[in-house]
Order: structure tokens, then C-alpha cells, then sequence
């Protein structure tokens, strides 16, 4: 470094400097220690595996939802690393200090730490939020970093919101990150809530989504919403501005067996990538006042149409709506997961269907194998799905296209008009209904019998080999 | 009657997974009735709206589960939003809409997903 002398400097300037060089080397040095903290996570892997405890000890610098009611503290001016920091937003015309004193005098809360999650956090924390909270229950698996980019390899089994604002932290440490480590539920939501200017709905269930809703109507916050699913993207920004809300949309819940999640529908990792980064731009607009004059819109995205994107025109908020309208009926938080029929989480529920005695378990099935009882071994996903993977022997016939099928399930009988016939399916789910179907068309008067658990569990308890998805 | 009175050119459009249900087609360019009911000893016809549009569609288009397409009261089922022309129908009179030759309608699952 080549200082000026302290005689061409005056003893003011030269305190001035050093102290500007010591607050950088302080932010370096905390965020080589989050750096440190995270080699250190990745050599024990087991320390964030059951409840996160190990994972408090290596983030000292993440507050956790305690701090949340600590008032925001609102700045006068901007440090000078932060207008060198943000120095292209600065000169960007129509943005400016003024739209960055926004962003930094701004809270905004990002529930889910998912897919849409991660590409939203990054940019808001990148881009200058002052203070950014992050609600996630669940930990890191190693299929969510298709997309959850937030996240990595070395913190599976870590807490997604600690995870994700660790990376928040490590992009840009002005950013003050608050860590909600639980369900965002009834009970805790609006306090929650309440404490940030803006709310950015990143989940992937139903319930969620309408209790962030009202959450959002009652607590006066405007509400960025984002969905993703197969190649599909949708985004609205919810109670802004005399547009709609939610339920002003959607009164009633969809039936639970319209609604499918990624882990069942898939989703191309990309797509949810780009609705969330979608977010983050709303809520800087939300933010910066950008976007003030702007009808309510939803934007569609598909990424496999000739039109990737399309904005449509949305109704304006409902006189009669139940939440946001003239006399609303619902004035505190409900029971979501009632209302919608459906949990708070995307994990898909076991289904029972059929009685256990008409099921077999994955042991029995192999011993079955081993004494080659001769059987029909009927696999009912996807053709998608079974081309990834089978067991040997099986026939593929969706679920969908079974009861027009079932000519090609007899032929596959072989003339034994009592063979038995074995379904599986991923997890014992679709199983249940193609056994009744069978049964109903009296296929065989053999038994018809379903694998509990299907190939997931084949994989868990059987052949460690046989590769799960 | 000549055909072009009779029945209408309605681009109908399937996305957030609507199209699933219709053999995987996004986009249909449907010949609708002009008139309904289509029961020719019907006293009284009226011009075509969005609500004979949804149950036409379901019976002549629709390839499997009608009950994720329909719902109560002749509408869709809830979770479905209904765009005409690009618009929110609920600006346009809902399933109450006349449909007019060279309309774009669009059916558009919520999507859940994150």
C-alpha cells in the first residue's frame, strides 16, 4: 500500500483512514470467519443433522427470530463501502441514492428458502436490503440443489434458513440477515409479519400461501408472490395498492388432489430460479416506489412457449372479498391446514386406501422372488418415471392409463388365470388405487396386492442399489 | 343460417398444467357453438357465454377428470383462473361473458410449487 507520509498528511486524516481500513478489515475478517464456519460444518455433517443445534454455535454473526423485534434501524446516509458497494445501481438513472436509501432503510421477510427462495434472498441481500429475515423448517437434501442454489453439497442436513442466510451473509455482510427457524404457522405468523415492510411468498403449499395471505391483509404489508412447478412460473404482488389479494383470486381452496408439489411434478431447476429473481425485482420496485403507477398484473411464465412471458390484467381488490374487502368476516389467523385440506408442508402424505392385508411389505415381495413364484409385477408410475428405473420383469402401465389397459395386463398373464399380481409404484401411493382398479375388473382370481412403500422403500430396505429420485 | 353464424373461432389456451388434461395441447382453435342450449326444440337460444363455453369444452375437449376442470355451479373448479383476451374475466362479467368470433380464452392452474 503505498500511503502518503505522515508529513503530507495531517494526524485527522491519517486517524480517518486508518479507521476506514480497520472497519474493512473487520468485514473481511467476519466473513473468512462465516467462511470458517462452514469448512468446519462441512468436516461434521452430523452436527446439523437432528435438530441444528451444532449449526447455532458456528453463527455467531446470523441473528436468530429473537432479534426480529429488535427495532430496524433506519440510516440518515449510506457508509462508503456501501456506495462502493452498490456504485452501478447508484448511477443508474431513475434508481440513485435515493431508491438505494430505500432498499437499505427497508425489511423485507422471504418465507421459504426453496427453489424461489434462493435466487429472491441472494439478489435482495446482493442488492442492498437493509434487513432481510428468511423462514424455513426444513434442512438441506441433497436433490433440492437442482435449484436451491443457496444452499450446497457441504450443508445437507443444515437448517435451509441458516443455510441460506449464511450465503446472504457471505455475498454481502451490510446485509443484516434474521434466521426463522421453524413452521410459519397461525400462532406465530403475525408477529412475524408485522415486523417487516415487505413479504415475499416463496413457499410451495397451499396452506401457506392463504396464511400469508391474510397474514399479509391483516398486518398491512404487501405481499410478492411466486409459484413454480414443471416449466411453469407465476407471479403477483398481493394487497398493494387497491389490487386484489389472494383470496380476492382464489376464494375457495383448490381440491387437494389438484394441487401437486415438485418433489411429485418435477420441475426443471431453472424455472423457479427465474420467478424468484422475478420476486426480488418486484420487491425492489415495492421498495423504491418504482413500480407505483403499475395496474395489478400477473406475470406467466413458460419456459417451453413462444412467448416465455406474458402479463395479464388483474381484477382490483374485491368490495365482497371475506379478508380485504368492506366488511371482512376473517379479522384474526384461521386454521389453514383444515381450510385447505391439505399440510403446511410440500412433503407428499402416505396414502391409506386398502387394508393392510391386501398389501404386502417389500421383504415379503423378495421372498417371493427368491421361490420364483410365478406373478405379474405391475409398475404403475410414470413412463417417465420407470424409464429412469424398474425392477426387472415389471410392465409399466401408468395409473392414468390403467382402466383402459387392462386387456394388455390380462395378456400379460400368461393363460394362468389365478397368477397374482403385484403393484408398485414410487412410494405406495398410486399402488392403492391401481389395486382396486384391478380388483373391480376382476383381472385375476389370483391375489392382487400392492407393495407398501413402493421402490423408495425397495431402495431403503432391499437393494441399496436400486437408485431413488 | 351460413356457418360463419353459427358458430364462433374461440382460440382456447391451457397452461399452469391445465394442458395436462387435454392431451398435453396448449393451445386449441375451437369452432363454439354461436347459440345455446344446442338442443334444437329449445324454445329460447341465447348468444354464447363463458359458462356454455366451460361445459362445452369439458364435453367435447376435455380427455380425462372432468372434476379437475369443473366445479360448482357450471364455472371452473376453484384454483382455476379464467382469462378473456388477456384479461381477468372477472373484468369482463365473468361466466356471464358473451364470446365474440376470434376470442382468446385462457384456463390457467394456480400453481403452488416453490
Amino acid at each position: 500500500m503505498s500511503a502518503p507520509t505522515a508529513t503530507t498528511e495531517s494526524l485527522e486524516v491519517r486517524v480517518k483512514r486508518l479507521e476506514q481500513e480497520k472497519a474493512a478489515l473487520e468485514q473481511e475478517l467476519r466473513a473468512l470467519r462465516l467462511e470458517q464456519s462452514i469448512t468446519l460444518t462441512a468436516s461434521a455433517p452430523l452436527a446439523h443433522s437432528t435438530n441444528g443445534e451444532g449449526a447455532k454455535n458456528d453463527l455467531q454473526g446470523v441473528p436468530s427470530s429473537s432479534t426480529v423485534f429488535t427495532p430496524f434501524e433506519k440510516v440518515a446516509a449510506l457508509t462508503n463501502p456501501e456506495i462502493a458497494r452498490y456504485g452501478r445501481q447508484l448511477i443508474l438513472p431513475g434508481f440513485g441514492i435515493q431508491a438505494q436509501m430505500d432498499l437499505r432503510n427497508c425489511s423485507m421477510l422471504v418465507v421459504g428458502a426453496g427453489g424461489l427462495g434462493a435466487s429472491c434472498a441472494l439478489y435482495l441481500g446482493a442488492a442492498g436490503v437493509g434487513r432481510l429475515g428468511i423462514v424455513d423448517h426444513d434442512t438441506v437434501d441433497i436433490s433440492n440443489l437442482h435449484r436451491q442454489v443457496i444452499h450446497n453439497e457441504a450443508r445437507q442436513g443444515m437448517s435451509k434458513a441458516r443455510s441460506a442466510a449464511l450465503s446472504v451473509q457471505l455475498l454481502n455482510p451490510h446485509c443484516e440477515v434474521v434466521v426463522h427457524e421453524l413452521v410459519l404457522e397461525s400462532s406465530n405468523a403475525q408477529d412475524i409479519i408485522n415486523a417487516y415492510d415487505i413479504i415475499i411468498d416463496a413457499t410451495d403449499n397451499v396452506a401457506t400461501r392463504y396464511l400469508l395471505n391474510d397474514a399479509s391483509v391483516l398486518g398491512q404489508k404487501p405481499l410478492v408472490s411466486g409459484s413454480a412447478l414443471r416449466l411453469d412460473g407465476q407471479l403477483t404482488i398481493y394487497n398493494y395498492r387497491g389490487g386484489p389479494c389472494y383470496r380476492c383470486l382464489f376464494p375457495t381452496p383448490p381440491p387437494s388432489e389438484t394441487v401437486t408439489n415438485c418433489s411429485d411434478g418435477g420441475v426443471l431447476g431453472v424455472v423457479p430460479g427465474i420467478v424468484g429473481c422475478l420476486q426480488a425485482l418486484e420487491a425492489i420496485k415495492v421498495a423504491t416506489g418504482l413500480n407505483k403507477e403499475d395496474p395489478p398484473t400477473m406475470t406467466l411464465f413458460s419456459a417451453n412457449s413462444s412467448t416465455m412471458f406474458r402479463t395479464i390484467k388483474l381484477r382490483k381488490r374485491k368490495a365482497e372479498c371475506i379478508m380485504c374487502g368492506d366488511s371482512p368476516t376473517i379479522t384474526k389467523l384461521i386454521d389453514y391446514v383444515r381450510f385447505c385440506g391439505s399440510s403446511a408442508t410440500d412433503k407428499t402424505p402416505d396414502l391409506f386406501l386398502i387394508p393392510y392385508n391386501e398389501r404386502i411389505t417389500c421383504q415379503s415381495y423378495e421372498e417371493l422372488l427368491k421361490c420364483r413364484v410365478p406373478h405379474l409385477l405391475l409398475d404403475v408410475r410414470e413412463k417417465v418415471q420407470f424409464d429412469i428405473c424398474s425392477l426387472p420383469s415389471s410392465l409399466n402401465i401408468p395409473l392414468k392409463a390403467l382402466p383402459n389397459e387392462l386387456e394388455k395386463v390380462k395378456a400379460n398373464l400368461e393363460g394362468q388365470a389365478d397368477r397374482p399380481v403385484y403393484v408398485v409404484c414410487r412410494r405406495g401411493n398410486d399402488s392403492q388405487p391401481a389395486v382396486r382398479i384391478l380388483q373391480e375388473n376382476g383381472i385375476t382370481t389370483g391375489e392382487v396386492k400392492d407393495i407398501v412403500g413402493g421402490l423408495e422403500r425397495w431402495s431403503n430396505t432391499i437393494d441399496p442399489d436400486f437408485p431413488k429420485y | 343460417m351460413s356457418q360463419s353464424n353459427t358458430t364462433l373461432r374461440i382460440e382456447l389456451q391451457f397452461s399452469g398444467g391445465m394442458e395436462l388434461l387435454f392431451d398435453n395441447q396448449k393451445t386449441i382453435h375451437a369452432k363454439v357453438p354461436a347459440f345455446f342450449p344446442l338442443d334444437d326444440s329449445a324454445e329460447e337460444k341465447h348468444a354464447a357465454t363463458i359458462r356454455d363455453l366451460i361445459s362445452w369444452t369439458a364435453s367435447n375437449l376435455l380427455k380425462e377428470r372432468p372434476e379437475l376442470f369443473i366445479g360448482a355451479d357450471g364455472s371452473v373448479r376453484s384454483g382455476i383462473l379464467v382469462l378473456v383476451n388477456g384479461a381477468d374475466w372477472e373484468l369482463e362479467g365473468e361466466l356471464d361473458y358473451e364470446l365474440e368470433d376470434r376470442d382468446e380464452i385462457v384456463f390457467i392452474s394456480t400453481l403452488h410449487g416453490g
